[in-house]
C-alpha cells in the first residue's frame, strides 16, 4: 500500500485486532496468576496433578506413534495405487474427520467399539465373553487415531506424490526391489515430513479435551485440560485449576518450540492430485497389501461415520425437529458460530493486511517489524494458551461479578474465534499476500482505495479464501464443546452441549439424531468453504 | 534548473539494507527515453521513485516543475504500465480501462465512448467484455496502454512492456507505442533490456550501473559509445 492515510487506517485496524487478542489472553492469564496464592501449599506437586500430566504425555505419545505408524502404509498404498475406481472417494472419506465435530466422531466410535457396538456384538456371537471397552486409554487412543491417522496419511501422501516421476522410472530401470525403493526413494521424503507431522499430532493429542471428556471414563484417564474443567466445574478448586493451567501453558509452550524446530516441511496437507505412474505396483503381493491397507483405512474411518448416519436415521428425527430445546440449541449454536466466524475472519484479515503494510516499508523501524512479527505470532496464541485455560482464566475473572453464565455468550464467541484464528490465518495469509503483490502498486497508481478498492479489487478475487475461512471457522465453532463446557448453563445450550447432555443421560436415540444433524451441518459448512479447493487446514483440536 | 523539464531528480538518494542508489538527472519533455542497464542496476527503483511507490531518503523529485514530495502515486501526473499484472483479472477489459477515467468507476455514457475509442486506437475494438485471462500477453499490454491513453497523464512509465512478447508482437507494440506517442506528444520513459527497442523507439537513453546514472545521451550518441564496459555489454559490442 502506498497511500499514507490508508496505511494508517490499515495499521490501526491491525493494532486494534492485536490489542484485543493480547488483552483477552492477557487478562485470562493475569486472573490465573493473581489467584495463584495457594501455590505455596504445594498444589503443583500434588500426586494427582503429576498423574494427570503423566497420563497426558503417555496418551499423546501412544496416539502419535499409532497414528504415524498406521499412516505410513496407508499413504504408501494410496500413492502406489494411482488409479482405481473410487480412489477419490477414499481420499474424501479420509478428509471427513477434519470437518466432523469431535463429539460426533466419538459417538460414531462408540457405535462400533462400544459395549453395545457392532464389534462387541460380533465378538459376543463368536463366543467371546469379555467385551472390548472403549472407555479409558484404549478409547482415547482409538479416537485420536481415528482423527489423526487420516491427517498424517494425507500429509505423507502429498509428500509421496511430489516425488518426481523420473525417480520411479529410474528405480524401475535399475530393477530396485521393494525394500530398496522404500529405503532410497520413499523413506527420505517421509523422514522429512515425520517430525512436523508427529509434532503436530502430539500437540493435538496433548491438548485434547472433548474426546478425553467423553471417552476417558474417569479420573484415571484424565488429561490436563479435562482436569482443569473438572477442577472448576465439579470440585470448584481454583488453585488446582491454576496449577494445571500453568502446567498446560509450560507444556504447550515447550511443544510449540520443539515443533518450530522440527517442522521443516511447508504445511501442505492436500494431495497435488498429480499421481506418478508406479512401476512397483504390479506384483500380486503389493496389490494384496495395498488393497488391505486401503480397505482397513476405509473401514476404520468409514464405519463410525456410517454408524452415525445409520443410528441417526433410526432416531425419531421428526420429534427432534419439533423439540423446542433443539431449536434453541440450534439457534444459539448458529448465532455463536456466525459471530465468532465474523470476528475471527475480520480480525485475521485486518491483522494480515496490517502486517503486510508494515513489512512492505523499506525502512520499517524495529518497533514496526516487531509489530508485524507479534501480529503473526498472536494468531497462534490459542495453541499456547488452550481454550480451556482461557476459559478458566475468564471464569475466575468474572466470578466476582456474579453468575459467570451471564457472560457466557461473549466469552464463548471470543474463545471460538481465537480457536479458529490459526487456521483462518493459514488460509487467508497466502491468498492476501499474493493479491497484495498483484494489485497494490496498480491500485495505488490508479488511485483506487477505500470501499471502492474493497468492492472492485479486493472482494471478488478474495471471496473464495474468505468464504473458506468463514465456513471453516463456523464449522469449528458449531462443533466445539470446550468453551461452552465451562460457561454453558440452562440459558445457553449449544448443539454439542445438548448432544453431550443427552449422551450423559442415556438418551442415546436422541443423541444419535442430534449427532447426525450436527455432523451434517458441520460437514456442509466445511464442504461449502472447500468446494473446488484441495487445500485444507491441517489438524485441529480434539 | 529547467522548470519545464518533464522529470527532474535532484540529489535523490535511496538506501536499502545492503545497497545505496543515487539519481541526478533532468529529462526534457516530449521524447521517448529508454532506461537501460543490467539487472539490479536500479532501473525499477528509479521508476518507483518517479511514480511514488518509493519516497527518497534524500533529494527531490519534480515533475513538470512541481515537487512530488508527499504526493501519493495517484496524485502524480504519471501513468504506469508494469511488466505484468497490469489488469485486474476478474474484471473485464472495459472496466479495467474505465479505472483510468474514474477510480470509483462512475462512468458516464461519454466516458464509455472514450473507453471504446481507446480500445479501438490500440487495435482491440470489440474486446470490452473479454476477461484478461482470455487475452494474449500482447493484448493485455495493449489494454494497459488504452487505460494510459484515457488517463491523459503527461508522463508515461513503461516497465519492460514488451518483456513477455515474441519478436513479432514486440515489433507491433513498438509501432503502436510510436503512433500513440506521436498523437499524444507525452513523455515516455521505458525500461528495456533490448538494444533493438532503443534503436527503434528511443530519442535518448538513460543508462544505469550499480545504482547510478552513468550516461544520459541522445540515442545516436549512445549507440556510438565504446568507452564504458557496461554499455558495451548492453549493446553487444564485446
Amino acid at each position: 500500500m502506498f497511500a499514507p492515510a490508508e496505511n494508517r487506517i490499515t495499521i490501526t485496524a491491525g493494532a486494534v485486532g492485536l490489542g484485543g487478542i493480547l488483552l483477552f489472553v492477557g487478562l485470562a492469564i493475569a486472573a490465573l496468576l493473581l489467584q495463584s496464592g495457594d501455590f505455596g501449599n504445594g498444589v503443583l506437586f500434588d500426586a494427582y496433578i503429576w498423574r494427570v500430566t503423566r497420563f497426558t504425555l503417555l496418551q499423546a505419545s501412544l496416539s502419535t506413534l499409532l497414528s504415524v505408524a498406521l499412516a505410513i502404509p496407508v499413504a504408501r498404498a494410496l500413492a502406489r495405487r494411482t488409479a482405481f475406481p473410487g480412489r477419490v472417494w477414499v481420499l474424501r472419506i479420509m478428509a471427513l474427520p477434519l470437518g466432523l465435530p469431535v463429539l460426533v466422531g466419538a459417538l460414531g466410535l462408540i457405535e462400533i467399539w462400544g459395549r453395545q457396538g457392532v464389534l462387541n456384538t460380533a465378538l459376543a456371537e463368536l463366543g467371546l465373553q469379555q467385551p472390548v471397552s472403549i472407555y479409558g486409554l484404549f478409547g482415547i487412543l482409538l479416537a485420536h487415531v481415528f482423527f489423526n491417522m487420516p491427517l498424517v496419511a494425507r500429509l505423507f501422501l502429498a509428500g509421496l506424490e511430489r516425488i518426481p516421476s523420473e525417480y520411479w522410472r529410474t528405480a524401475a530401470n535399475l530393477g530396485m526391489p521393494p525394500g530398496a525403493l522404500f529405503r532410497f526413494v520413499e523413506w527420505p521424503v517421509l523422514r522429512g515430513l515425520l517430525p512436523g507431522a508427529a509434532g503436530l499430532v502430539f500437540m493435538l493429542c496433548a491438548t485434547s479435551f472433548t474426546l478425553v471428556l467423553t471417552l476417558g471414563g474417569g479420573p484415571a484417564a484424565s488429561t490436563i485440560e479435562v482436569a482443569i474443567y473438572q477442577a472448576l466445574r465439579f470440585d470448584f478448586d481454583p488453585p488446582r485449576a491454576i496449577a494445571l493451567s500453568a502446567l498446560q501453558i509450560v507444556m504447550t509452550g515447550a511443544l510449540l518450540l520443539a515443533l518450530a524446530r522440527v517442522a521443516t516441511e511447508p504445511a501442505q496437507s492436500a494431495t497435488t492430485g498429480r499421481a506418478s505412474r508406479r512401476y512397483d505396483a504390479r506384483t500380486g503381493l503389493s496389490r494384496a497389501s495395498d488393497a488391505g491397507w486401503i480397505l482397513f483405512s476405509l473401514l476404520f474411518i468409514g464405519a463410525p461415520l456410517m454408524a452415525v448416519l445409520g443410528s441417526g436415521l433410526r432416531a425419531d428425527l421428526v420429534k427432534l425437529a419439533g423439540d423446542p430445546s433443539v431449536h434453541r440449541a440450534l439457534i444459539t449454536s448458529i448465532v455463536i458460530a456466525v459471530l465468532s466466524a465474523l470476528l475471527c475472519v475480520g480480525v485475521a484479515a485486518a491483522m494480515i493486511r496490517a502486517a503486510g503494510t508494515v513489512v512492505a516499508r523499506r525502512h520499517a523501524p524495529t518497533l514496526a517489524r516487531a509489530f508485524a512479527s507479534t501480529v503473526t505470532a498472536s494468531t497462534s496464541l490459542v495453541l499456547l494458551v488452550p481454550p480451556v485455560v482461557l476459559g478458566a482464566g475468564w471464569f475466575l475473572l468474572l466470578r466476582p461479578f456474579g453468575d459467570v453464565a451471564r457472560f457466557a455468550p461473549a466469552i464463548v464467541v471470543a474463545i471460538n474465534a481465537l480457536m479458529a484464528l490459526p487456521f483462518v490465518h493459514r488460509i487467508l495469509a497466502p491468498a492476501m499476500a499474493t493479491h497484495a503483490a498483484r494489485t497494490d502498486r496498480l491500485t495505488a497508481s490508479l488511485g483506487i482505495h477505500g470501499l471502492h478498492r474493497l468492492r472492485w479489487i479486493d472482494l471478488p478475487p478474495l471471496r473464495k479464501p474468505l468464504l473458506m475461512a468463514f465456513s471453516f471457522a463456523m464449522a469449528l465453532s458449531l462443533g466445539d464443546l470446550g468453551a461452552v463446557a465451562l460457561f454453558g448453563s440452562q440459558d445457553m445450550v449449544t448443539l454439542p452441549w445438548l448432544l453431550y447432555s443427552r449422551m450423559g443421560s442415556y438418551r442415546t436415540t436422541d443423541a444419535a439424531g442430534l449427532a447426525l444433524f450436527l455432523g451434517l451441518l458441520c460437514l456442509i459448512f466445511t464442504m461449502l468453504g472447500t468446494a473446488g479447493d484441495r487445500r485444507l487446514p491441517e489438524g485441529r483440536k480434539t | 534548473m529547467n522548470s519545464q523539464a518533464a522529470v527532474e531528480l535532484v540529489g535523490v538518494d535511496i538506501r536499502y539494507d545492503t545497497t545505496a542508489l543515487h539519481f541526478d538527472c533532468t529529462i526534457e519533455p516530449g521524447g521517448i527515453v529508454a532506461v537501460a542497464g543490467a539487472s539490479g542496476s536500479g532501473k525499477s527503483t528509479l521508476f518507483h521513485v518517479i511514480a511514488g511507490f518509493e519516497e527518497p531518503d534524500r533529494g527531490e523529485v519534480r515533475i513538470l516543475g512541481k515537487t512530488m514530495a508527499g504526493r501519493a502515486p495517484a496524485e502524480r501526473p504519471v501513468s504506469v504500465v508494469f511488466q505484468d499484472n497490469n489488469l485486474f483479472a476478474h474484471l473485464d477489459v472495459a472496466t479495467n480501462v474505465g479505472f483510468g477515467i474514474s477510480s470509483s468507476l462512475r462512468l458516464s455514457v461519454a466516458d464509455r465512448a472514450r473507453i471504446d475509442d481507446a480500445l479501438d486506437r490500440v487495435g482491440l475494438d470489440g474486446f470490452g467484455t473479454r476477461l484478461p485471462p482470455t487475452l494474449s500477453g500482447g493484448e493485455r499490454q495493449r489494454v494497459a496502454l488504452a487505460r494510459a491513453l484515457v488517463r491523459h497523464r503527461p508522463l508515461l512509465l513503461l516497465d519492460e512492456p514488451f518483456a513477455a512478447l515474441d519478436p513479432g508482437m514486440r515489433a507491433g507494440m513498438r509501432a503502436l507505442l510510436q503512433d500513440l506517442h506521436d498523437e499524444e506528444n507525452n513523455t515516455i520513459l521505458m525500461i528495456t533490456h533490448h538494444p533493438d527497442d532503443v534503436r527503434a523507439l528511443a530519442d535518448s537513453v538513460l543508462f544505469l550501473d550499480q545504482g547510478r546514472i552513468i550516461a544520459h545521451d541522445p540515442v545516436e550518441r549512445f549507440l556510438e559509445r565504446r568507452d564504458v564496459a557496461a554499455i558495451n555489454r548492453f549493446l553487444g559490442n564485446e
